[in-house]
């Protein structure tokens, strides 16, 4: 009864809040999905509890053996018998955790950061059924399961984004993201196809069975023969890069930050953007079967990681930071995957959960205080004015830095999961495990320098706002400021007094960011052995629910030294240089960017991507629409072919019977024929026959 | 003489007996004209009780006809046979279940020669649930063809300022093919020396001979279907038909096509089934990739989701010439669910149409503002026309595409890029008619769904999502007879039935 209640008591809130939302009342609803939602929470606590602390129960119950609970049968076609089930391991058990806490959490925010707004019955529901649809992808006991919960989840974020659908830009934000993530389905749905083929099955356990039998096999897919386990990883993969924002597929989740700050921090950094880390931790299986595959995930991570990290240093608006921040962290998560460390992979995508949600909901802390301002370059000195808000933003700033005493149990929690990760790509070795180490270290650097800029221009130095003197010459470029509309949905146009009316955020939004800011000191320390210690450890914590391989963890904590501290020294530089430009010389970042005029560009217009993917999808996939429908229906198949034969046709016909009525009733004429002519056959044939 | 085993007689001619009791009614006027409406509800509706009836008595397990009615009619050769199995038995539900709704429809957007519309509609009724439910190969073609005449009338005179054009194009396409399925008719007549579909499909055509029968009855499903490039009379008949006939044409008879193609050309030619798959995947990829371009572009309502629809049924014709499992579970199951979701569609825009008297996509904008109801309404069959899992619109394409997998993996790849362009015109059509800041000063005073389109509405998204999470009433009842024609199929070509083995081992 405990997992029922976890998945579905979030959906209950939602169907009471989105269809009853009017009648009961706001309050009410905010209430009812709220305190579902915290049950929910305490319930998965409970479960993961078992886990934790009693380990060996779990395995003496049999190793591998997850918890089962059938909801209802599904799609039952030929040998294919999918059915909903709840299944939930280790592996679920942590990611139960991390998104009913967050989502409680950002439920509970929610209740004081949309306070003004009138349409929060449908927020909430919105909210809730974005956590049932996450549960049921994280719950999935098969391949199709999951990827009901994946377009779910999508479809809960395509309606946050557009929460403000007043806005055109939230409405373009919203379909960018849904369509663009089934970009990454149409990998998914493939590699489900295959997957099928080649295991014959889509139940996990099934087909992980099965892969033992299939590792060598080979697949005839299009037009050439491919090793067959490769094939369906790599389009599975595809639509987890597509989900988690890696590079290529990353466009959409800045601009998914125009939904309101608590949709961010749930679904756009702590739950949703990770389910693609979620599932190749769960095909672990799988992909262990394809060298190929994992190298390919490395690379796409530390690409990732890299590439999102340098378009951070340049963003203006506070909450595309912390985006690009996401995007980066994720690359990280998937280098640890593809090395083969997956609990790696998995303890960053926990550790990151309450740093990163911290993070936003302190951004949002702070656009509310400044009435909807999300332009950093109009905020400054606001330490003074909401010092809470701020040191639960210097808290998450070291605990995404990964502050923390290289051989010491001392530290935040990015420090042993992010630290641990760079470990891992050196312990991989290859050419790719050093392009990956020495990508993460130079990420590390520049995650360190666009945090502390962050904490720099919002909250040190001078006001900046419209009365308070610098104003726009910082930096000329517009390009990337958004607000958040009030209540009304309107953009508040004046901002000349946002500074001096700034005010500390209210309890109820302050008291989930006292519990993240707890999470993120401490997850790191107390989870480190459990996903990143001794590998005995980790595979009596995960119980076969995915794969461990010792050898690597082994090389990984015996690196080098240099190795070890090398985060630590990068992440300093990147403090220190973050100090001296926007403490001690603050006009350093405007000559740095004259100087390099062409670099600057290209990294505040995110390396133009978005201008790229106009060019070369959206324009011809219009032209080519406009061209086929006038061209080829209209005017080929239409004008020339049907009426010209139309038009011989009348004249043939015109010629023998002159009907004053019109062409049309010739056809009824000879079809009437046509049948008289089929009955006066049939007599004459059955007559004869018979 | 037991009721029961009469219910496809009962079902397939009380419309027709309903649009009799219509003709005695005279007069003129508002009252008149809901007497009119009352009438042909209860007839549906009773209609439409039967059905559930059929499916409810209908014996999923049993691969045989049920509801067998045989009586010689003209000599031996064309016979009274009604009865169905679980391929057909599906279609008369969705049929007999739509219609209330159609009727229902005529209270706000019929005004003019109200009880001459319903009298037409009834008797397209009977046509449809007819050649769903006839044994007979004549029989099929007069009810195949005899759909044409209502529909023709009901485009013609309640249709829209260019129903004329629209008429003509429906007219010419629909007959040219049929034109060639009654020769083929014939032919088969000659070979098997009878036109009882039990027979025939027992009967095994010459491989040669089955090119040219193919052929035959290709031209016409494939004009109903419609299949790309015969597709071209659908978005003009939609764009002038009235709602009601919109819903009938994209709910019902395109599924004439699409069961065609399972009860004859698969069953009865599958060696030309086989030799011609590969023409059917190429014309579906291109109903599925280039009629959602062209969905892209739109302007009208209509016309988009008529293009939409098209590029649906790329997904059925992908399904069945797949020629497995689960390609004709999947092809029945997207033509029931499409037949849900596209008359909730056709409803949706008829809402607007009703109240506004446009199309144009461009007139609106904004609607949630005053529409709520309407806005979740038309995103719950949004998201189905996108084939969002947990509605009845995933799992058809997912059964295709898994099917066609399995058979040549290129169609599989283009087919899933279905997947990417429903998901942009589904959604650039909703942002641009519901989504935004409502600003026209045309649309500030529009009203709510009112009861009775709710009373519509809502039947249709529970099914929509009832059927997305729990399809087994659907597939439960195809699974056996779908698992024989597959079966048939793979002996008739000599193939394994599973091509798992073959693909994956090397």
């Amino acid at each position: 009864m405990l997992i029922q209640a976890i998945v579905f008591l979030p959906l209950i809130g939602a169907l009471i809040a989105g269809l009853l939302g009017r009648v009961i009342g706001h309050r009410t609803s905010e209430y009812i999905t709220t305190g579902l939602l915290i049950i929910a929470a305490v319930c998965s606590w409970i479960v993961f509890a078992g886990y934790w602390f009693a380990p060996e129960a779990a395995e003496a119950a049999g190793h591998g053996e997850a918890t089962k609970v059938e909801v209802m049968r599904w799609i039952a076609s030929g040998g294919l018998d999918l059915r909903w089930v709840l299944r939930v391991d280790t592996l679920t058990a942590v990611m139960l955790v991390v998104v009913t806490t967050v989502s409680s959490l950002v439920h509970v925010y929610s209740i004081g950061y949309m306070a003004d707004d009138p349409h929060r019955a449908r927020f909430f529901a919105y909210l809730s059924l974005f956590t049932f649809a996450m549960l049921m992808l994280v719950t999935a006991d098969n391949f199709l399961q999951m990827f009901f919960g994946w377009e779910g989840v999508g479809l809960a974020s395509y309606l946050l984004i557009g929460f403000w659908y007043t806005r055109p830009s939230a409405n373009a934000a919203a379909m960018k993201a849904f369509v663009v993530n089934r970009v990454g389905d149409f990998g998914f749905a493939l590699g489900i196809f295959a997957a099928f083929l080649v295991l014959g099955q889509l139940n996990f356990d099934d087909a992980f069975h099965a892969v033992e039998a299939n590792k060598d096999a080979t697949i005839h897919f299009l037009s050439w023969d491919f090793h067959a386990m490769t094939v369906v990883c790599l389009l599975l993969f595809m639509g987890a890069m597509g989900k988690s924002a890696q590079f290529l597929l990353h466009t959409w989740l800045p601009d998914a930050m125009e939904g309101p700050t608590p949709v961010s921090a749930l679904i756009h950094a702590a739950t949703m953007v990770t389910a693609g880390v979620f599932m190749v931790a769960r095909f672990s299986p799988m992909f262990v079967a394809s060298e190929f595959a994992m190298i390919t995930v490395m690379i796409v991570g530390a690409i990732t990681a890299f590439f999102a990290a340098t378009v951070g240093l340049v963003q203006n608006d506070i909450k595309r930071v912390i985006a690009y921040s996401t995007c980066s962290q994720l690359g990280y998560m998937f280098v640890a995957l593809g090395a083969g460390m997956f609990s790696a992979g998995i303890f960053h995508l926990f550790t990151h959960a309450f740093f990163k949600a911290l993070l936003f909901l302190g951004a949002g802390s702070v656009i509310h205080a400044m009435h909807h301002e999300q332009d950093m370059r109009n905020m400054g000195g606001l330490r003074k004015k909401i010092p809470v808000t701020y040191w639960l933003m210097i808290i998450g700033t070291l605990a995404l830095t990964g502050v923390g005493i290289p051989g010491t149990p001392l530290g935040f929690a990015g420090f042993f999961s992010k630290d641990g990760i760079i470990e891992v790509a050196y312990a991989a070795g290859g050419s790719t495990g050093y392009i990956a180490f020495w990508a993460l270290v130079i990420a590390a650097m520049f995650t360190s320098f666009y945090s502390w800029r962050l904490i720099h221009l919002t909250f040190h130095g001078s006001p900046r706002d419209a009365t308070h003197g610098f104003g726009h010459d910082v930096h000329e470029d517009d390009a990337n400021a958004h607000a958040e509309p009030d209540a009304a949905g309107n953009h508040h146009e004046e901002h000349r007094s946002a500074y001096d009316h700034a005010h500390e955020s209210p309890p109820v939004m302050l008291v989930p960011l006292y519990i993240l800011a707890a999470g993120a000191v401490l997850a790191g320390v107390v989870f480190n052995d459990l996903f990143f210690g001794h590998a005995e450890h980790i595979e009596h914590f995960f119980a076969g629910s995915l794969v461990v391989p010792g050898d690597l963890l082994e090389a990984a904590h015996g690196v080098p030294l240099w190795v070890k501290w090398s985060a630590t020294v990068a992440m300093l530089i990147g403090f220190v240089a973050a100090y001296q430009m926007y403490i001690r010389d603050p006009a350093a970042p405007r000559r740095l960017a004259d100087a390099n005029p062409g670099l600057y560009r290209f990294l505040l217009n995110k390396w133009y991507f978005d201008e790229l993917y106009d060019r070369i999808f959206v324009r011809p996939a219009i032209w080519l629409g406009t061209a086929l429908w006038k061209g080829f229906d209209d005017q080929l198949v239409d004008k020339t072919l049907t009426e010209g034969l139309g038009a011989r046709v009348k004249d043939i016909t015109g010629r023998v019977v002159k009907l004053q009525s019109g062409y049309l009733y010739h056809y009824a004429f000879a079809m009437l024929i046509g049948i008289a002519a089929l009955l006066t056959w049939a007599i004459a044939a059955g007559g004869l026959l018979g | 003489m037991i009721f029961s085993e009469h219910l496809l007689t009962v079902i397939t001619f009380l419309p027709t007996l309903g649009a009799l009791v219509l003709l005695l009614v005279g007069g003129k006027g508002e009252a008149v004209d809901n007497l009119a409406r009352w009438i042909a509800l209860a007839f549906t509706l009773v209609t439409a009780a039967l059905s559930l009836w059929l499916w409810a008595l209908f014996d999923p397990a049993n691969t045989a006809f049920q509801f067998v009615e045989n009586f010689d009619w003209i000599g031996d050769t064309i016979g009274y046979r009604m009865g169905v199995d679980g391929i057909s038995v599906l279609f008369i539900p969705l049929t007999a279940v739509l219609m209330p709704a159609v009727v229902l429809t005529s209270w706000g957007s019929i005004t003019k020669r109200v009880k001459e519309y319903l009298i037409v509609f009834l008797v397209l009724e009977t046509f449809m649930i007819g050649a769903f439910a006839t044994l007979d190969l004549a029989l099929f073609y007069v009810f195949f063809e005899g759909t044409l005449i209502p529909m023709f009338l009901i485009i013609g005179i309640w249709g829209g300022a260019r129903r004329i054009q629209a008429t003509y194009k429906f007219f010419f396409y629909s007959f040219t093919g049929t034109v060639l399925m009654l020769l083929a008719i014939m032919a088969m007549f000659w070979q098997a020396g009878t036109l009882d579909i039990q027979q025939l499909l027992k009967f095994r055509f010459p491989p040669e001979v089955q090119t040219w029968l193919w052929i035959g009855f290709f031209a016409s499903f494939a004009v109903k279907m419609p299949m790309w490039p015969f597709h071209r009379w659908l978005p003009e008949a939609h764009v002038e038909a009235p709602t009601g006939g919109s819903v009938i044409l994209a709910a019902i008879l395109l599924k004439l096509g699409g069961y065609g193609f399972i009860r004859f050309s698969i069953s009865m030619f599958p060696d030309a089934s086989h030799q011609f798959a590969n023409f059917v995947f190429v014309l579906s990829i291109a109903a599925i990739i280039i009629t959602s371009l062209i969905a892209l572009v739109q302007t009208d309502m209509k016309k988009l989701i008529a293009y939409s629809s098209v590029a649906h049924m790329g997904f059925v014709t992908m399904g069945i010439f797949s020629g497995n499992i689960y390609g004709i579970h999947g092809a029945i199951f997207q033509m029931i669910s499409h037949g849900i979701v596209s008359a909730a569609l056709f409803l949706c825009v008829g809402v607007v149409y009703d109240r506004m008297h446009t199309r144009e996509i461009s007139a609106y904008g904004g609607l949630v503002e005053r529409m709520p109801r309407y806005a979740f309404a038309f995103m719950v069959f949004t998201m189905a026309n996108v084939g969002l899992p947990g509605t009845s619109g995933f799992i058809g394409e997912f059964l295709t595409m898994l099917a066609v997998f399995q058979v040549n993996t290129w169609v599989a790849f283009f087919a899933a890029f279905g997947v990417i362009l429903s998901a942009a015109y589904a959604l650039w059509l909703y942002r641009r008619v519901i989504f935004g800041a409502l600003t026209k000063e045309s649309l500030k005073g529009i009203l709510d769904l009112d009861r009775r389109e709710i009373a519509v509405l809502v039947p249709l998204v529970v099914l929509t999502i009832l059927f997305g999470f729990y399809p087994a009433p659907i597939l439960d009842a195809t699974a056996a007879s779908v698992n024989l024609v597959a079966e048939n199929f793979a002996n008739a070509i000599g193939a394994a039935p599973q091509a798992v083995a073959a693909a994956a081992g090397h």
